[in-house]
C-alpha cells in the first residue's frame, strides 16, 4: 500500500466514510432547517451559529492553549462596531469590512496576549475581564461608535455595491445561509489548525511550558498567537452578530456575555471543537430560549416561575436564566468535568463494549 | 576547539553553590557521562546548557557558538535536545502528537497554511505526511507501535521515558542531554535502552551527554565520565579510571550505605 496515502488518511477532514456520511446528513439538515422553522427560530439559529464561531475560537485559547480569558465580549464588540463603521463610514464592501474588523480584533488579541505572558490563572482572568469592560466603556464614550445609543447595521449587501454589483440579504433566513457558510468555514479552519504545527504547539504549552520551550516552541509567539486567533474568531462572529441584531449598543457586550462565552467552552468540553459547538448550541438555547420563557418549560414551568418570583429576584423573573446557567455550570463541573464532549466519549465507549 | 565545550560554569541558589567551576569538552559522537550523588548538581548542569537557568559565570559553546544567554527555544533550534529526570511530556496528547512536536523546529506551516489544509496536495498536508514518515521511523526504532495512538498520560513509566527519548530524537539534534533515562526501568528495559543509546550515537550521529546512577550502564557505554560532588568536579576521564578514584568510591559507597 502506498504509505503516503495511509498517513494522509489520519489527518483527512473526513477520515472515514461514516464521518463523511454524517457530515452530509448534518449539512442537509442545516440547509433544510429554515423551511421548518418560524422566523423567531431562524433568529435563534443565527444566534447559535454566531456563538459557535466565538466558542470554537475561544476554545483554541482556553481549551487548547490553557489560557483563561474572560474578555471575549470585547473582541466580539470590536467585530460588530468596526464592521459596521467600515461599511458606513468608509463605504467598504461587507466582506472586506468583516475581515478588516476581525484582523483589528486579532491585533487587540495580540496586545492582550502580551501581559498574559507574565500572568497566570486568576490574574489572567482579571486582566482579560478588565479588558472586556474597558472596551465596552471606551466604545460607550466615543461619538464615533454611536455613544450610549449604539449603532444600527446598514443593509447587509454581500456584493460590491461600489462596483454596481449589489446583493442585499434582507431576511433572517437569507442571513442564516450566509452565517451558516461562514460558520462551517471557521469550524473547518479550526479543525485544521489544531491538527497542524500551531495547534500542536498550543497543546504543548498547555501541558508543559518547560517541555514546550526545550523542543523549540517560542512561548511568547504562540501564546500571543493563540490570543490573536481566538480574537479573530470573536471578531468575525461580532461582525455577523451586528446584522443578526440589526441594532446594538455597547451594553449588548457586557461582562455577562464574556462569562457566557467561557461557560459555552467549559460546558462543551475544553480542547474539543465538537465540544465547543455543542456547548455554544446548548447554552444559547438555554439562555435565549428555554430560560427566557421559563413558564413554558414542560411540567415544572409554573412552579419555577412562582419560585423565582418569590425567592430569586427583586425585579421580575429575568434573573432566572443566570441562576439556571450557574446551576448547569456547577452540575457539569461536578458530574462531567470533561463537558458534553467527555460524556459523548463515554457513551461511545459504552456502546462499543455493549452488551458486555 | 572541541565540538561542545563547557568552561568554568558557576551557579548559586541563595548561598548554595549548585555548580561550582565545572569545565569539560565533548567530542563529536562521544557519549559523555556525568555521575555523582543526589544533589551534586548534575541536573543543574543540564538546566544551564538548555537555557532554563542562566549561569552566574562560564561559557557553553556548541561548534564555536556561545549558548549562554539564549532562550531555551533558541538553544533547541541550535541542535540541543534533552529529556528530564521527572519526565516532561504533553500528557493530554497522543504518543504520535508528542513525537510530532519533536518535529516542531523543522516544520514551516504557519497558522494560515494550517487552516487551509484541504486535500492531500495542500502544502500543510504534504508537510504533515513528510514529518509523519520521520516520526514513524522513530516509532519503529523504539518499538512504540503498540502505543502510537494512546494518550501519554496513561502510559507506564518506562514507556513514557521512551516517548520522551523519541521526542528528543525527532528533533534531529546534534547534542542530546539524557537525565537518568533508565530510572524506574527493569533490567530488561535497561538493556534495550543501552543498545538504543548506542544506536542513537552511531546511526543517528548524535553526541550524547548522559546522567545516570546505574554504574553498569555508565561503565558499559561511556567514552568519558565526569564525577562530581556538591557542585564540584572530583575527576574526569575514562570510565575505569573514574571508577577507581577513591573519592568516587567513597561517594558511592556512602550513598549505598544510606540507601
Ligand atoms: N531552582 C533551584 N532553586 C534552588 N535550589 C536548587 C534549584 N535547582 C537545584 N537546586 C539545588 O541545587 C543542588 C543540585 O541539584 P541538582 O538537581 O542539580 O542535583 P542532581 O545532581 O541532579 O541530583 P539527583 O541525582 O538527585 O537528581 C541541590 O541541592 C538542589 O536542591
Ligand atoms: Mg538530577
Amino acid at each position: 500500500m502506498d504509505m503516503k496515502r495511509s498517513y494522509y488518511e489520519d489527518i483527512e477532514l473526513f477520515g472515514s466514510g461514516t464521518v463523511l456520511f454524517w457530515a452530509i446528513i448534518l449539512l442537509a439538515g442545516l440547509l433544510a432547517a429554515p423551511f421548518f422553522a418560524t422566523q423567531y427560530h431562524v433568529y435563534l439559529f443565527n444566534l447559535i451559529l454566531v456563538h459557535i464561531i466565538v466558542a470554537v475560537g475561544l476554545n483554541i485559547l482556553v481549551g487548547s492553549t490553557g489560557q483563561i480569558a474572560l474578555g471575549h465580549g470585547g473582541f466580539f464588540a470590536i467585530g460588530a462596531f468596526v464592521t459596521v463603521l467600515l461599511m458606513t463610514k468608509l463605504q467598504l464592501p461587507f466582506f472586506v469590512a468583516l475581515l478588516g474588523s476581525a484582523f483589528i480584533a486579532a491585533f487587540f488579541g495580540f496586545l492582550l496576549g502580551l501581559p498574559a505572558l507574565r500572568l497566570e490563572g486568576p490574574y489572567l482572568a482579571i486582566a482579560t475581564l478588565a479588558f472586556g469592560l474597558a472596551i465596552m466603556h471606551i466604545i460607550g464614550h466615543m461619538e464615533l461608535f454611536g455613544g450610549r445609543t449604539g449603532l444600527s447595521a446598514p443593509p447587509l449587501d454581500i456584493g460590491i455595491p461600489q462596483l454596481g454589483f449589489s446583493w442585499v440579504l434582507h431576511s433572517q433566513v437569507s442571513k442564516y445561509y450566509l452565517i451558516l457558510a461562514i460558520t462551517v468555514g471557521m469550524v473547518l479552519f479550526a479543525i485544521n489548525i489544531l491538527k497542524t504545527k500551531a495547534g500542536r504547539a498550543f497543546v504543548a504549552i498547555r501541558d508543559s511550558e518547560i517541555a514546550a520551550e526545550v523542543i523549540g516552541i517560542n512561548l511568547a509567539v504562540y501564546k500571543t498567537l493563540a490570543f490573536a486567533v481566538s480574537a479573530f474568531y470573536a471578531g468575525i462572529a461580532g461582525g455577523l452578530y451586528a446584522f443578526v441584531l440589526g441594532f446594538f449598543d455597547p451594553f449588548t457586550f457586557n461582562l455577562i456575555l464574556s462569562v457566557i462565552f467561557l461557560v459555552m467552552v467549559v460546558v462543551g468540553g475544553l480542547g474539543s471543537v465538537m465540544g465547543a459547538i455543542a456547548g455554544a448550541t446548548l447554552i444559547t438555547y438555554l439562555m435565549y430560549d428555554l430560560f427566557k420563557n421559563v413558564g413554558e418549560v414542560p411540567v415544572v414551568g409554573d412552579l419555577l416561575v412562582s419560585f423565582s418570583r418569590q425567592w430569586l429576584t427583586v425585579s421580575g423573573i429575568d434573573n432566572f436564566n443566570l441562576i439556571a446557567l450557574g446551576l448547569v455550570m456547577i452540575g457539569i463541573i461536578i458530574f462531567e468535568p470533561l463537558g458534553i464532549f467527555g460524556a459523548w466519549i463515554r457513551v461511545k465507549k459504552y456502546w462499543k463494549t455493549w452488551p458486555f | 576547539m572541541a565540538f561542545f565545550n563547557v568552561a568554568h560554569l558557576h551557579i548559586s541558589f541563595g548561598g548554595l553553590k549548585a555548580v561550582n567551576n565545572i569545565s569539560f569538552d565533548v567530542q563529536r559522537n562521544e557519549i559523555f557521562s556525568i555521575i555523582g550523588p543526589n544533589g551534586s548538581g548534575k541536573t543543574t548542569i543540564f538546566n544551564l546548557i538548555s537555557g532554563i537557568y542562566r549561569p552566574d559565570e562560564g561559557r557553553i559553546v556548541l561548534e564555536g557558538e556561545n549558548m549562554v544567554g539564549k532562550t531555551p527555544d533558541r538553544i533547541a533550534r541550535k541542535g540541543i535536545a534533552r529529556t528530564f529526570q521527572n519526565i516532561e511530556l504533553f500528557a493530554n496528547a497522543t504518543v504520535m502528537d508528542n513525537l510530532m512536536l519533536g518535529r516542531h523546529i523543522h516544520m514551516r506551516t504557519g497558522i494560515f497554511g494550517g487552516a487551509f489544509m484541504f486535500g492531500s496536495r495542500s502544502r500543510a498536508a504534504r508537510e504533515e505526511v513528510a514529518h509523519r514518515e520521520k516520526v514513524e521511523r522513530i516509532i519503529d526504532f523504539l518499538e512504540l507501535q503498540s502505543v502510537r495512538d494512546q494518550f501519554v498520560g496513561g502510559l507506564a513509566y518506562g514507556k513514557r521515558k521512551l516517548v520522551e527519548l523519541g521526542r528528543a530524537l525527532a528533533m534531529e539534534p546534534k547534542v542530546m542531554l539524557l537525565d537518568e533515562p533508565s530510572a524506574g526501568m527493569n533490567t530488561e528495559e535497561k538493556d534495550d535502552l543501552t543498545i538504543w543509546i548506542k544506536d542513537i550515537r552511531d546511526d543517528f550521529q548524535v553526541t550524547i551527554l548522559l546522567i545516570e546512577h546505574d554504574m553498569n550502564m555508565i561503565m558499559g557505554i561511556s567514552d568519558r565520565v565526569l564525577a562530581m560532588n556538591q557542585g564540584r568536579e572530583i575527576i574526569q576521564g575514562a570510565p575505569g579510571e573514574v571508577q577507581r578514584h577513591p573519592e568516587v568510591i567513597k561517594a558511592y559507597l556512602g550513598e549505598e550505605a544510606i540507601a
